[in-house]
């Protein structure tokens, strides 16, 4: 991206002024060097945001953006009900709720590498994962209907997880207002039997290893100590999900004249919040959530099987769970009053600070924990939420590493199983049904980790807490 | 005249994929094959067993992402995937057959599951000799 066409608002934070239909700036929050990598198509396409009715403030980028589908991913944006704001389908994306959750497991690393094959091994037998891959659990109609309205907390009733995990789960595990109605035939049936895998593409989960600690107060408060063994699962809604991506963005394309939405590009397909469509999609995306929340909570139930078959007795409690593919009602201070706006985080992690009422009461002086998933031989990082960046893009950081080559160069460029071979070298474990699939996930495909976490810090977006290292990666 | 072909195309996050045919069917049935070739090699699947795909759309770019749409549910559902297809395209409705066979993971290894056809880079157009239908697939 041209950096010309930016104006510097500090060295983390670029602003687009209103030009064309735009009704709003866009900002992007990167550092000078992120910027200049970043695809022109997410200059475009966060200006193309800006253009939606009733949208409050700013089109935001995080430091992660890359070129997405209608949204950048890295895109956060919020509108306003009462002026005509909408909801887009696009603008949560087809892997609705896809998040990370992290589990401490109380082990140090000589305890995981004594076991390290065994443990990858009972991991991957026991953990669904990848095409054509299916769960243990067949769900009839009204099971479905009652996981789509329970989320978390169902999977916890039906012996899947435990009680205390929901607390630490973003909406405690359950979003109100799911309408499984609304969820397609086709929908349901697309998770028949997907419930409690883990899918494909840069979905996994890994055991890591803290290799540093940034912020010792917070990290102790996370229960973060430098060399403990964690567990991240990253997943979403998996087949339901995609499928209700998939037939909104239809119908919001197909009736956006009727709404007077002029859409400067088919997948900003949107909705007036409420608009019948609207509501019928937040129902069905809100059910959507409670899928994906279930699932992470059914996987995490076969980890601890999978942990409890080679460390007997173990104990693996939930950091947190959060959500990146999103759209949520939230009140945010828009010039010093209180209002509720539709926050749509594609790409993009919620990421309150202190004192927020939403967060559980451990997290009420350090601020929610913001996961951020990197690639299978960098890091993961852990920040957490500042009072700044609910100020600054109602309380988002970035995602992840973002992607910075196409899975086709990828694979030009990488052998998978010459991988998989490098990695156990350094010590690192994978398990996937593809090779190629490796491949496309290959680490040089994606931007420095690094690199994108210290913008999100110095920017205020969130705060470092600590640097986690794989030991064990399972890719659907 | 040039021969039905297919290819894909860079997408940072994700993959696009491109048919070209001699009449819109065709060039939408060189995309399916794009489509299967994100997951695995083409010649890996066999046609051993038939579907019966079916649309109505009468725009035809929205048509192809319905289309695509369809074949990514009938895949997931029945865990398969497709080598072969015939298109029929009349009046705004898509008749299609599919031939395929399910997922074996030891001999597809499949690269990654596809989660829905999108509108990004979709376009269904004639050149001076040939159909070209394409868009970008999340992955």
């Amino acid at each position: 991206m041209d950096i010309n066409r930016l104006e510097r608002v500090s060295d983390f934070q670029w602003k687009i002024l209103p030009q064309g239909k735009m009704q709003v700036p866009a900002i992007i929050f990167a550092s000078e060097n992120l910027i200049k990598e970043m695809d022109d198509k997410v200059y475009e396409q966060v200006t193309n945001v800006a253009m939606l009715p009733g949208i409050v403030n700013a089109s935001y980028a995080m430091p992660d953006a890359h070129w997405g589908y209608g949204f950048p991913i890295g895109g956060v944006a919020a509108f306003d009900p009462q002026q005509g704001g909408v909801i887009s389908a696009g603008g949560v994306g087809f892997d609705i709720s896809c998040g990370v959750r992290t589990l401490h497991t109380g082990l140090k690393p000589e305890q995981v590498i004594e076991v390290q094959d065994e443990l990858a091994n009972m991991l991957y037998y026991k953990i669904p994962a990848g095409v054509g891959s299916t769960g243990l659990i067949n769900l009839n109609n009204h099971e479905m209907n009652e996981m789509l309205t329970g989320g978390a907390r169902w999977a916890v009733e039906q012996g899947y997880g435990l009680f205390k995990d929901l607390e630490r789960i973003e909406e405690q595990g359950c979003i109100e207002g799911a309408e499984p109605d609304q969820v397609s035939d086709h929908a349901k049936k697309r998770q028949k039997h997907e419930m409690g895998t883990l899918g494909s593409g840069n979905h996994y989960l890994e055991v890591q290893r803290v290799v540093e600690i940034f912020d010792h107060e917070i990290a102790q408060t996370f229960g973060i100590k430098l060399n403990d063994i964690k567990v991240s699962i990253h997943c979403g809604s998996r087949g339901l999900g995609h499928q209700i991506g998939t037939e909104f963005l239809k119908k919001m394309l197909v009736n956006a004249k009727e709404y007077g939405i002029n859409l400067p590009d088919r997948e900003l397909a949107c909705a007036p919040i409420h608009s019948n469509l609207g509501k019928n999609y937040l129902g069905a995306m809100r059910a959507a959530i409670n899928c994906a929340l279930a699932n992470r909570e059914i996987v995490t139930h076969l980890t601890r099987e999978a942990f409890e078959q080679i460390f007997p007795g173990i104990e693996l409690k939930l950091l947190y769970d959060v959500s990146h593919n999103i759209c949520k009602p939230e009140q945010h201070l828009i010039n010093g009053v209180s209002q509720e706006l539709y926050v749509h985080r594609k790409g993009a992690t919620r990421a309150y600070g202190p004192g927020h009422p939403s967060l559980p009461q451990d997290f009420q002086n350090s601020g929610q924990p913001v996961l951020i998933g990197g690639t299978m031989d960098t890091a993961s990082y852990i920040l957490a939420g500042t009072r700044e960046s609910m100020q600054l893009a109602y309380g988002s950081a970035c995602h992840g590493a973002g992607r910075c080559m196409s899975r086709r160069q990828a694979t030009r460029q990488w052998q998978g199983n010459k991988l998989i071979q490098e990695l156990a070298h350094q010590g690192i474990q994978i398990r996937s049904p593809s090779p190629r699939g490796v491949a496309e996930e290959a680490p040089g495909a994606y931007k420095d980790v690094s690199t994108v976490v210290e913008a999100a810090d110095q920017a205020g977006l969130a705060r470092m807490v600590a640097k986690l290292e794989p030991m064990i990666c399972i890719k659907g | 005249m040039p021969q039905p072909r297919w290819e894909h195309f860079e997408h940072q996050a994700d993959i696009g994929i491109r048919g070209y045919g001699t009449d819109p069917a065709t060039a939408f049935e060189q995309a399916a094959l794009a489509l299967t070739g994100i997951v695995t090699g083409l010649e890996l699947v066999k046609d051993s067993e038939m579907t019966e795909i079916t649309c109505e759309e009468t725009e035809l770019e929205l048509l192809f992402v319905d289309w695509l749409n369809a074949l990514i549910y009938q895949m997931a559902i029945k865990k398969m995937l497709f080598s072969r297809f015939k298109i029929n395209i009349s009046n705004g409705i898509l008749t299609a057959l599919a031939w395929g066979e399910n997922v074996d993971i030891t001999r597809h290894q499949p690269a990654v599951e596809i989660k829905g056809a999108t509108y990004t880079e979709l376009g269904v157009f004639q050149t001076e000799n040939e159909w070209v239908a394409q868009c970008v697939v999340d992955v």
